[in-house]
């Protein structure tokens, strides 16, 4: 009988617990995706209307116009063309780049290993600023206002590269040291045998690149603001955003004017922009997860 | 034994081969590594030159040679400006927030996740915690400016439940600004810092649980015996980073978010040196303020390397 008290106090907790966490949970989720919704929805709502406000998981008044209108605007595809061409090219030069990098210093006996490494691992602390960046970039080099300004200087990251060493030297030696035997050089060991195993962690760090190169906007207004053509969809965002922050005072008395001229606001564009440029990435990311978190586990620990 | 003598032969052999010999058969993997090691002398140490531009009246068409000397100037010129002192501020004060709050809760959510026995669920929940993080800081201001627009949904929620009266003009209010930043990024890093804390979670040995309860202890004492000393040195580790990044506050958020009615609390040293480095062409001053900033950076890095030297010692006994 004694016993019997216990047991059942302690089973109660484990019903209540779980029950309370769990719901802790899906309220946390749902805040996240809360805001997501909402700029979905604003995006499908009649212009007029969303400057009402109030419109919270779904679209009061439906209406594809914003939609129509972006769509409707040559410049969305060019900056979606430009925005695809800078990510896919970025992403493939870092993973080749970065990942010989990587192997060349995951040699124990390469003797530049301990120089390069620290020449590397330095540049994530220290940082010659914002303005001497600048001046390389757009007076020394001339990169600004040409397309190359959105690859050349991202070539490469050192974080990415640590990445992929501690993924390397997890690796078996006898793979490398067997080649070596039969023959084959380093740059043969690493393109044949080497690169198609970090299949994984060049997953996570393609990912990163991606990502980063593609959420990217403050280079195309710091060198390219002039160039049109070379907008970017996050840029063309960036613009929306800093029109609406203005009007945004002015929001009550432009909300009349608007009402019989026409169905499209500033804020619903911006919405509709907002999702189409984060749909790529909500289309791929949750495929790569069990990748990136492997990824970022590596990167943490030796980093 | 017989075997052992002809292979320890040529690795002797191969140590007395001079320096430029065994660099000349690793030509190879130089190959892969010295354009590397090119690149980033020229885009990250190369302009570490123009930090002269700190100390002189720079002007880009004269170049760093021919730009009026000025000597410290610059530096006096910011140390007696207000609000370079209030970017300072704002800095250390944001990254502080983000700091604390950020790490307390995806600790918090690490533990929570931990708890979570149903697979299924705990990565229903990863992956959508994860998310914001691959959004772009103009996404999320965006989304940031319909939440908490004075028609939003922050206001309305707040209306409804009578908290307030009027809507709160939350993006144009000068002293909500620290805070708003911290909540959105917490909101957006939240899932992503815990990552690293759950992998930690997942390593600590299970017999350690076993034992604990044997011993009578429930579940939140199990959190606190087991749990949270499981996690500390991966906490201190990180901490320790993070003090090295400390004036690291961001600048997206604030650029974008900022306006005229909030800038006294929402500039950073990094928008400052923006705002007078490329928009007024201050270009010996805006350096000037960037170089401060890394070498306070700096400082802090070595500190902190320092201390977790000194703690290490301590930790690991």
């Amino acid at each position: 009988m004694t016993t019997a008290v216990p047991k059942r106090q302690k089973k109660r907790r484990d019903v209540v617990f779980p029950f309370v966490n769990g719901v802790i949970l899906c309220v946390l989720m749902f805040v996240t995706l809360y805001p997501v919704i909402n700029t979905v929805a604003i995006s499908f709502n009649d212009g007029t209307d969303a400057l009402r406000g109030g419109i919270e998981l779904w679209p009061r008044v439906f209406s594809l116009k914003a939609y129509e209108a972006l769509l409707t605007d040559p410049m969305i595809y060019q900056a979606f063309f430009i925005s695809v061409s800078r990510t896919v090219i970025t992403t493939l030069l870092n993973l080749v780049l970065t990942s010989m990098l990587a192997f060349a210093l995951s040699r124990r006996e390469y003797v530049l290993r301990g120089f390069i490494t620290m020449t590397m691992v330095l540049t994530m602390y220290v940082n010659a600023g914002l303005i001497p960046n600048y001046l390389l970039i757009s007076k020394t080099l001339k990169l600004s206002k040409t397309f190359w300004v959105y690859i050349i200087p991202t070539m490469f990251s050192c974080f990415n590269m640590i990445v992929i060493r501690t993924y390397i030297l997890g690796l078996p030696e006898a793979l490398v040291e067997s080649a070596r035997i039969d023959g084959a050089g380093d740059i043969r060991i690493f393109w044949q045998i080497i690169f198609p195993l970090c299949t994984p962690v060049l997953a996570t760090v393609a990912l990163f690149v991606a990502v980063g190169s593609w959420n990217q906007w403050f280079d195309t207004q710091l060198y390219n603001g002039g160039k049109k053509y070379l907008h970017t969809l996050q840029y063309l965002l960036k613009m929306k955003l800093a029109t609406t922050t203005q009007s945004m005072n002015a929001a009550q008395t432009s909300a009349d004017a608007l009402k019989n001229t026409t169905q499209t606001t500033p804020v619903t564009i911006r919405c509709a922009i907002t999702v189409v440029s984060a749909l790529p990435i909500l289309l791929v990311y949750p495929f790569l997860q069990r990748y990136f978190v492997t990824g970022m586990v590596l990167g943490g620990v030796k980093g | 034994m017989i075997g052992a003598s002809p292979q320890k032969a040529p690795i002797q052999a191969r140590k007395k081969k001079g320096f430029f010999k065994t660099l000349w058969e690793q030509k190879q993997l130089m190959l892969m590594s010295v354009p590397m090691l090119l690149y980033v002398f020229l885009f990250n140490y190369f302009p570490m030159w123009g930090w002269i531009a700190a100390f002189e009246k720079y002007n880009p068409k004269l170049g760093p040679f021919k730009s009026k000397w000025v000597g410290f100037d610059n530096f006096k010129w910011l140390f007696n400006r207000a609000d370079f002192l209030e970017s300072i501020r704002n800095t250390l004060a944001m990254s502080l927030i983000n700091l604390v709050f950020g790490t307390l809760a995806a600790i918090l959510l690490a533990i929570l996740l931990n708890e979570v026995r149903t697979r299924a669920f705990k990565r229903t929940v990863q992956t959508v915690t994860y998310l914001p993080h691959f959004l772009s800081m103009v996404i999320v201001v965006g989304m940031a400016q319909n939440i908490f627009a004075s028609t939003g949904t922050v206001n309305n929620l707040l209306l409804k439940t009578g908290l307030i009266d009027t809507p709160i003009f939350w993006l144009g209010e000068k002293k909500l600004f620290w805070g708003l930043v911290g909540v959105i990024n917490i909101w957006k890093e939240v899932g992503w810092n815990s990552i690293i804390y759950i992998s930690t979670m997942t390593s600590i040995d299970p017999t350690l649980y076993e034992a604990a309860s044997i011993d009578g202890a429930g579940r939140f004492r199990r959190i606190l015996h087991v749990t949270l000393p499981g996690i500390k040195s991966t906490f201190v580790v990180l901490l320790i980073m993070n003090i090295g990044h400390l004036m690291e506050a961001g600048f997206e958020i604030q650029y974008l978010m900022g306006n005229s009615q909030v800038l006294e609390y929402s500039q950073t040293i990094d928008v400052f040196v923006l705002k007078y480095g490329i928009s007024s062409n201050e270009y010996g001053i805006a350096t000037a303020a960037g170089m401060f900033k890394s070498i306070v950076a700096i400082i802090l890095l070595f500190s902190a390397n320092f201390i977790a030297k000194k703690l290490d010692e301590d930790t690991l006994i």
